[in-house]
């Protein structure tokens, strides 16, 4: 309708029947942040002057990856008829991941645009976010998303979407966030066919946090949903998880910059600021009360984040060490999920055991680190948590290789599962098949969406996902299948711990826990590696993979024969000593293991070699 | 000798030296190194500080002796105002470049001039480098007439492929006729060799030493190929138009050298170098390494007194502009802290047969000796009577037990 609202609503006294609660649900190069943009320049909240692109993604990685890691929300007016009302667009993380936060978001909203690029139809991970949504009751509004592009198939991508979630291809609706086509209509139909939020506006308060967001200057900014009753500033709130109390020293809505206000009622969304440093302290999905007239239940929904993965981080000067402690202290205030304890390694020294969310947080993070805090991060191959049982009937939680018990005396290993969701065209079914099956999937199902894509249901060791997965995917298919997983539980597998020797020396930053069947494999893949890597030495070094005294894979570097300059003559000295004070300097970044000297280097292109699963590439 | 110039301090424009540098002066060996930095064609490995005609910029090879001449005469006078004592020079040595490409009355003048600033000690060694291709025998001996005692020749290779992958000019055939219009002159001759050149074979290499021994010269130098950055040899084996020289094949060729040598009667002092006698090995390039004092005339040549090292000027032409204002050519100096000049000391001993006392060594240098005898790098008889000296694996090594005896 009219791109300006003649007489917006007024946060704190607006009438429930008057917000519409709505998220975006996209894959995450399909266009959100570019229709999010438009809506705001639309709506008349962002001044044209103002507008850059991608507004609302706030962070350097997120904005040059297109992926939105944290999620915000925006109050835009809109007038619909003679009616003005206020949207509230809470952006959602777009990465499985992150699905919790996902989750928490999608139960802010009463409804949903599922967002599909037009060229490109529908992904694993928006097909995972749309179950979580119907899940979560919310309406749908189907919306194909560049219609602009000439390699556009609207026809096409309609009939896939409406037999996925019913109705008919003429009900999707086709936008251009790029040109703006079709948003306006766009927003009339939030206002026509989203809910409006329905609460006890005299019940005592009930707020659902969404997001808990660090802010340098502000301290924790968190994002709430208010479901019943009314938050006012000054007002001493309570963390119903914690039962901890804290002063609202603002309370107000992003328009989208932060815009104090009087308060929050029932249906609004908005943010509160207590002056916590830590979003510990605020945690996503808990509910927030009044102090003086506590709620009695809690919300539905909340859970504490849950490590999947687990890798060392290690500064690559070990002098940084103290830095990286507090580069990790510092982002632990902003990322609820980071968890880390101290680790050594004999081949990589001081570090940090870090868990993470999966494999893009781990990648987020150590991009964090070196991007924001100016540090050298090699991170060791991802791992996953293993419970073994010894035949003592004792059970170990194993998250790094190195705790895995040694001996002949494990009764039981068992592993994490994952149901994976792949999605893919037709023609690559056998070769993702062979793939899912070389790393142990149980196939659960395969449905055609439309007429030539497939969904492909396994399921599979999250172990494996992590091992270098996404990226044989991606290969295996010309980059067109896309991944989603959720846990499912875990099984007894006949796993091993494959240990890596040099000169008879176990280099702990490779052992690995495989599948018995895959030891040899990865033997001879790191042996050979290595080999590459490590410089000759002045005597033969043998490199060998074992299973604990059983050596499976062996190489050896020969002796360095050579190693002294030809002429030494008088305008040489000076050169030569330089060179010699420089080696010397080179020698403190290499790592002894047992006599041989390895650059640090080596272990970092070891460890990250080409077909590890470190190198996982945005989704 | 490398071409770039190390970084420094400034030089003092009167070239004056601290007074640290004449502490111990009379215990040391005083030596002349005269660069002559002119050759006809380049050689596609050499990075030496060295020009053809087309690259002088203005600098005239007529006016080079005059010039360095008056680097002679101003360093007798900065020496004495530094407070050095008298020292007659022990040994001479002309290097390039190519000497040779001088007529040889302007190295006779050259040579005057060290013997009327400094004097020449009896028996002084007073050695010029010589190109085969650039040498006659009239040279030689109007050489020998002038004062010269020896001479080397840039040999390299018996083997024309290998000659023409380095850009060697000369005929093979050549290197009989200069040895013996050399012997003819009553002067010593010693021969360079290089190994490791691209497309050179284990058998190349032997051809080349059969033939260098069978001219029975005093004193033998064998150096592996060192590919210079910048060289044209580096361009190539970076271009993949040569292969890289092996650090194995040429290990093998040392060995081969080494067995080749020590059968025909010559003895091994210094990792690269042979002599048939203790009184033919290059008492010059000895004082390099033990740590002698030399002053180095010509553009980019390093000179070393007492601890103080510095380099000219390295241009011709800048070095010429200079020496005329009667300013000191050198450009950046370093003053050696003791803990440099020991570690110079070990890492320049080591490289002889003379070696080094363990006594001298530090705790950790010490340390170290026990596991060198093990992985069979020094010699253990030696090392109990109180000497390292180096096997012919440590030779081969040398570098990397240099860096085991600093280890702290």
């Amino acid at each position: 309708m009219s791109p300006r609202a003649a007489n917006p609503p007024v946060p704190a006294a607006t009438d429930p029947a008057l917000i519409r609660n709505f998220c975006i649900i996209a894959h995450i190069d399909h266009g959100k942040s570019t229709l999010a943009d438009r809506m705001l320049q639309i709506t008349g909240i962002v001044s044209d002057r103002d507008m850059r692109a991608q507004y609302l993604d706030r962070m350097d990685i997120e904005r040059e990856r297109g992926i939105t890691i944290k999620s915000q929300a925006v109050r835009m007016p809109w007038q619909a008829g003679d009616t003005s009302y206020a949207l509230n667009m809470i952006d959602t993380p777009g990465h499985v991941d992150f699905s919790y936060e996902v989750s928490r978001s999608l139960a802010a909203c009463e409804g949903a645009i599922l967002l599909v690029d037009a060229a490109q139809g529908i992904e694993a991970q928006t097909l995972a976010n749309l179950y979580l949504a119907l899940e979560n009751d919310l309406e749908i509004i189907p919306v194909l998303n560049k219609i602009d592009l000439p390699a556009a198939e609207p026809e096409k991508y309609a009939k896939e979407l409406a037999d996925l979630i019913g109705g008919t291809p003429d009900d999707v609706m086709r936008v251009s966030g790029k040109t703006g086509v079709g948003v306006e209509e766009l927003l009339d139909r939030v206002v026509e066919r989203i809910p409006a939020p329905v609460g006890n506006a005299d019940a005592p308060a009930r707020a659902m946090i969404f997001d808990s967001v660090y802010d340098s200057y502000r301290g924790v900014v968190t994002y709430v949903r208010m479901v019943d009753g009314h938050l006012n500033p000054r007002e001493r709130i309570q963390m119903m998880s914690t039962r901890a109390t804290h002063e609202i020293l603002e309370i107000g809505v992003s328009a989208p910059e932060p815009t104090p206000t009087k308060g929050l009622g029932v249906g609004e969304v908005g943010y509160l600021i207590t002056g916590v440093k830590d979003v510990r302290q605020s945690k996503v999905g808990d509910t927030v009360t009044t102090a003086s007239k506590s709620a009695t239940e809690a919300l539905a929904g909340y859970t504490e984040p849950l490590p999947m993965v687990f890798s060392g981080l290690y500064p690559i000067d070990g002098s940084d060490y103290p830095e990286l402690r507090e580069a990790l202290d510092k982002l632990k205030l902003s990322d609820a999920a980071l968890v880390y304890e101290p680790e050594t390694s004999v081949a990589l020294g001081f570090g940090f055991r870090a868990g993470f969310l999966g494999l893009l947080h781990l990648e987020i993070v150590t991009e964090r680190l070196q991007r924001e805090f100016g540090l050298e991060i090699i991170a060791t191959a991802p791992s996953v948590v293993y419970e073994v049982t010894t035949e003592d009937k004792k059970t170990v939680t194993v998250t790094n290789p190195s705790e895995f018990p040694t001996g002949g005396k494990i009764a039981e290993v068992r592993e994490p599962m994952v149901r994976a969701a792949i999605l893919a065209p037709k023609d690559y079914v056998g070769t993702i098949m062979e793939l899912c099956q070389s790393r142990r999937g149980t196939m659960l199902g395969m449905e055609y969406l439309g007429e030539d894509r497939v969904e492909i249901r396994y399921n599979m060791p999250l172990g494996e996902i992590v091992f270098d997965f996404f990226d044989q995917l991606k290969s295996k298919t010309a980059g067109y299948a896309s991944l989603d997983y959720e846990p499912s539980g875990d099984q007894a597998a006949d796993l091993v711990k494959v240990d890596i020797l040099l000169q008879g020396e176990q280099v702990d930053a490779f052992s690995a826990i495989v599948h018995r069947d895959k030891a040899y494999a990865y033997g001879v893949l790191m042996t050979g590696r290595l080999r590459e890597l490590i410089p000759r030495q002045q005597f033969e070094v043998p490199i060998q993979a074992a299973i604990g005294a059983r050596i499976i894979a062996r190489e050896s570097i020969r002796a360095m024969r050579k190693d002294v300059l030809a002429k030494c003559y008088g305008g040489d000295i000076t050169r030569k000593r330089k060179l010699l004070e420089k080696q010397k300097e080179g020698k403190k970044r290499m790592k002894m293991v047992g006599r041989v000297e390895v650059p640090q280097e080596a272990f970092i292109a070891a460890l990250s070699g080409d077909t590890e699963g470190k190198e996982v590439k945005k989704k | 000798m490398g071409s770039a110039l190390p970084l420094g301090e400034p030089a003092p424009l009167d070239g004056l030296l601290p007074a640290s540098a004449s502490v111990g002066a009379r215990e040391r060996a005083f030596g002349v190194y005269l660069h002559v930095p002119f050759c006809r064609v380049r050689c596609g490995y050499c990075d030496f500080n060295t020009y053809t005609a087309g690259e002088l910029r203005g600098a005239r090879q007529v006016d080079y002796a005059d010039h360095a001449i008056d680097e002679i005469r101003m360093s007798r006078r900065v020496l004495e105002a530094s407070g050095l004592p008298d020292r007659p020079a022990v040994t001479v040595f002309f290097g390039g470049g190519t000497p040779t490409l001088l007529p040889a009355d302007d190295l006779v003048r050259m040579l005057g001039a060290v013997r009327d600033g400094f004097g020449l000690a009896p028996g002084a060694e007073v050695t010029t480098e010589a190109n085969p291709d650039s040498v006659g025998r009239d040279d030689l001996r109007r050489l020998a007439d002038g004062g010269f005692t020896r001479v080397s020749f840039g040999m390299q290779s018996a083997v024309p492929h290998v000659l023409a992958a380095l850009d060697r000019t000369h005929d093979p055939e050549r290197i009989p006729l200069v040895v013996a219009w050399a012997r003819d002159a009553g002067l010593d001759v010693s021969l360079d060799l290089i190994y490791g050149t691209p497309g050179e074979s284990l058998a190349d290499w032997r051809r080349s030493l059969e033939s260098a021994i069978g001219e029975r010269p005093d004193h033998l130098s064998t150096y592996a190929l060192i590919v210079e950055d910048g060289t044209k040899l580096a361009r190539q084996i970076r271009r993949g138009e040569l292969a890289e020289p092996s650090d194995d094949l040429e290990a093998d060729m040392y060995e081969l050298a080494d067995d080749l040598l020590a059968a025909a009667g010559y003895q091994w002092y210094e990792v690269s170098n042979w002599a048939t006698a203790p009184g033919h090995r290059s008492r010059h390039n000895l004082g390099y390494w033990r740590g002698d004092d030399w002053w180095g005339v010509g553009p980019g040549a390093h000179s070393h007194v007492g601890g103080v090292r510095w380099w000219n000027a390295k241009h011709p032409a800048a070095y010429a502009e200079r020496v005329t204002a009667g300013l000191s050519p050198a450009v950046g100096r370093e003053l050696l802290d003791e803990p440099t000049r020991e570690t110079e000391r070990v890492l320049l001993l080591t490289r002889i047969r003379e070696g080094i006392d363990v006594r001298s060594l530090s705790g950790g240098g010490r340390h170290a000796v026990a596991g060198l005898i093990a992985d069979d790098l020094v010699d253990a008889k030696a090392a109990l009577a109180g000497v390292l000296t180096l096997t012919r694996r440590g030779r081969l090594l040398a570098d990397a037990v240099v860096r085991r005896l600093l280890e702290d």
